[in-house]
């Protein structure tokens, strides 16, 4: 046989490491219908429930657009970011309930190269789900005010919204250690999803306390940043919210998703 | 010279004296104080097969994951292949391969797909790791289904590749965690073929715990026997069974009552040792040749035989005679206990 090894080869560089991670991740995540279904689809249901069951809300004074399924189709992304979590955080689980961990560990791995390779699926998964969204959105009479750039700019925004919650469900998956502990995590994840301004405006919103929950979930702001390109064109501050709370979530949860998957490569 | 997929070659196999293994007093306690591994000391010489055998929860895979650089050690020292596990992790990481005790595979990904990430994650060429991919796959028997997902693979396969995957980088010390658990008779036995032959012809060291005195006895140069975290004995299988030099006759009578009188009546034979449940047992002061006296006093004491039968020494009644119990034995109890597999926890990770 040809081409023997040479010992001490030393550790690839980084990029390569990264790339070969990513190319396992997306063709891991592309593979499992399972999670891709559900994740795309679930959010079109409830886009399609809502829409139609609360329709008439756009009657009430003050409402921003004539048509719910634009103004609910904001909150599509964000479920999206809830299937991150949990997709992200079982497949990180089920590496260290299979031993894929230690097989990686046993190579010169980088922790750095680990975390990128495992968001590189959710990544494909987020355009995926986003491109279909808009679709979606758009073939059921939905529109998007900032036009085709502002589309683009939707789906930078739904995949940097992704990523985040990525990065959370690297930290879920590094602390459950079981896929089921992490799938347990869906219910907490959906309610936070839920107060805030995905139903309704925060300044239609009449019970106090759930307007106050709203004005300090960033999911709103996120949402808030979606909607506003669908529905009100360039919105520069609701924009500036909107990216930023996702950076701050994405830089937050990576920095700790990266100390966790540091800390527990504990080889010596 | 025919090159070999370990990177050596059959008339040049890499046996330098810095591909053995060495522990001295390596412990290794997790939280609550259990000690899994407690002061073990013991030597690999480059090229050998060592048996690591013992029955659950003993401490073997514990043991691998602090000689893999998976685990940090709580207190002892070890080298492998001439590198400090605890401050030369990377040099040893390079210089050992590893199939670890579950075949650890991504269900989605290929032969081909596994082989080109773990070549390009230990540093590999497109080239070299698609030579030696392909090389390693047909060795292990895997070419036809080298583009099928593992998913669709059967349990012999898996490890099959696992084994591939762990020859990927030209290993010179190979670690194999129960490699054969599992595994029908025919899976075991090519598996056993390819342990012996790197061994045998590629000078590779290889360090396999296993749970099967069978296992151990056909393919160990040497055998360390390890219960509850300590080595119990440690030799050849063959000086093991040597020094426990005498067969034993284990007795069931067929009456289940009159099992403590069947022992009253070997006991002037010899020396009584554990046996099943129903029976009892004696390993012989005189040698088998006693055989017809130990009929003869049954027969005489009125106690019927349901089963009699004359074991040559085994690496069981080493076991036995080292720990005080049969392998069997030990694994039932580590049954009970809950304990079927060890899976070390790992320092800092949540409960």
């Amino acid at each position: 046989m040809n081409g023997a090894p040479t010992a001490q080869r030393g550790a690839p560089p980084l990029r390569v490491q990264v790339k070969e991670l990513a190319r396992r991740s997306i063709l891991r995540t592309i593979r499992q219908p399972a999670i891709i279904v559900p994740a795309t689809i679930f959010p079109l249901i409830l886009l399609a429930i809502n829409s139609a069951g609360l329709d008439s809300a756009t009657t009430l004074p003050g409402f921003p657009t004539d048509s719910y399924l634009t103004f609910a189709l904001a909150f599509a992304f964000l479920q999206a970011g809830v299937f991150a979590v949990i997709g992200t955080g079982q497949n990180l689980a089920e590496d260290q309930v299979s031993g894929f961990w230690n097989r990686m560990q046993l190579t010169p791995i980088r922790p750095a190269a680990l975390v990128a390779g495992q968001l590189a699926g959710t990544l494909a998964l987020g355009l995926f789900q986003a491109a279909t969204y808009i679709t979606v959105g758009l073939i059921a009479g939905g529109h998007i005010q900032a036009g085709i750039p502002g589309a683009l700019v939707l789906i930078a925004l739904a995949t940097l919204i992704t990523l985040a919650f990525g990065s959370i469900g690297l930290i879920a998956g590094m602390r459950a250690n079981t896929p089921e502990n992490v799938q347990g995590l869906f219910p907490v994840v959906f309610v936070f999803l839920f107060m805030s301004s995905m139903a309704m405006p925060r300044n239609l919103i009449e019970t106090d306390w759930f307007r106050t929950i709203a004005t300090y979930n960033p999911v709103s702001y996120m949402i808030e940043g979606i909607r506003s390109l669908l529905i009100f064109g360039w919105d520069t501050e609701a924009l500036a919210l909107g990216f930023g709370c996702a950076t701050v979530i994405l830089v937050g949860a990576l920095t700790v998703a990266s100390l966790s998957i540091k800390g527990r490569m504990v080889r010596t | 010279m025919t090159d070999s997929p370990n990177g050596t070659s059959k008339t040049a196999p890499s046996l330098s004296r810095d591909n053995g293994i060495e522990a001295q007093g390596l412990v290794r306690e997790f939280k609550g104080e259990i000690r899994a591994v407690d002061g073990i000391d013991f030597e690999v010489r480059p090229g050998e097969i060592y048996g690591f055998l013992g029955p659950n929860g003993a401490g073997k895979s514990t043991t691998v994951h602090m000689l893999t650089t998976l685990l940090p050690a709580t207190a002892g020292s070890a080298r492998v292949a001439g590198h400090d596990v605890a401050t030369e992790g990377a040099l040893v990481r390079d210089a050992i391969g590893a199939a670890l005790q579950e075949a650890a595979l991504d269900p989605q990904l290929s032969a081909n797909e596994h082989i080109r990430l773990q070549g390009a994650l230990h540093g590999m060429s497109k080239r070299e790791r698609v030579a030696r991919g392909e090389a390693l796959l047909e060795r292990v028997g895997l070419t036809d289904a080298a583009g099928r997902k593992v998913a669709t693979y059967s349990g012999g396969m898996k490890r099959r590749l696992d084994l591939a995957l762990a020859l990927l980088h030209g290993p010179r010390v190979l670690f194999l965690d129960e490699p054969t658990t599992g595994l029908d008779i025919q899976s075991r036995t090519a598996l056993w073929d390819e342990v012996a032959h790197l061994s045998r012809d590629e000078g590779v060291t290889v360090f396999l715990t296993t749970q099967y005195l069978e296992e151990a006895d056909q393919l160990a140069d040497r055998i360390g026997i390890i219960d509850r975290g300590k080595i119990a004995a440690e030799g050849t299988p063959a000086a093991l069974k040597a020094e426990i030099g005498r067969p034993t006759v284990e007795v069931t009578p067929a009456d289940e009552g009159e099992r403590t009188r069947a022992a009253e009546l070997l006991g002037p034979f010899g020396e009584l040792v554990p046996a099943s449940p129903n029976g009892a047992a004696v390993r012989l002061s005189d040698g088998s040749e006693e055989l017809a006296n130990i009929i003869r006093a049954f027969d005489q004491g009125g106690v019927g035989v349901a089963n009699l039968e004359l074991h040559a020494p085994s690496l069981n009644d080493v076991f036995l005679a080292k720990t005080g119990r049969s392998l069997e034995g030990a694994q039932a109890e580590a049954a009970q206990e809950g304990d079927t597999g060890e899976q070390p926890v790992l320092e800092g990770a949540p409960a």
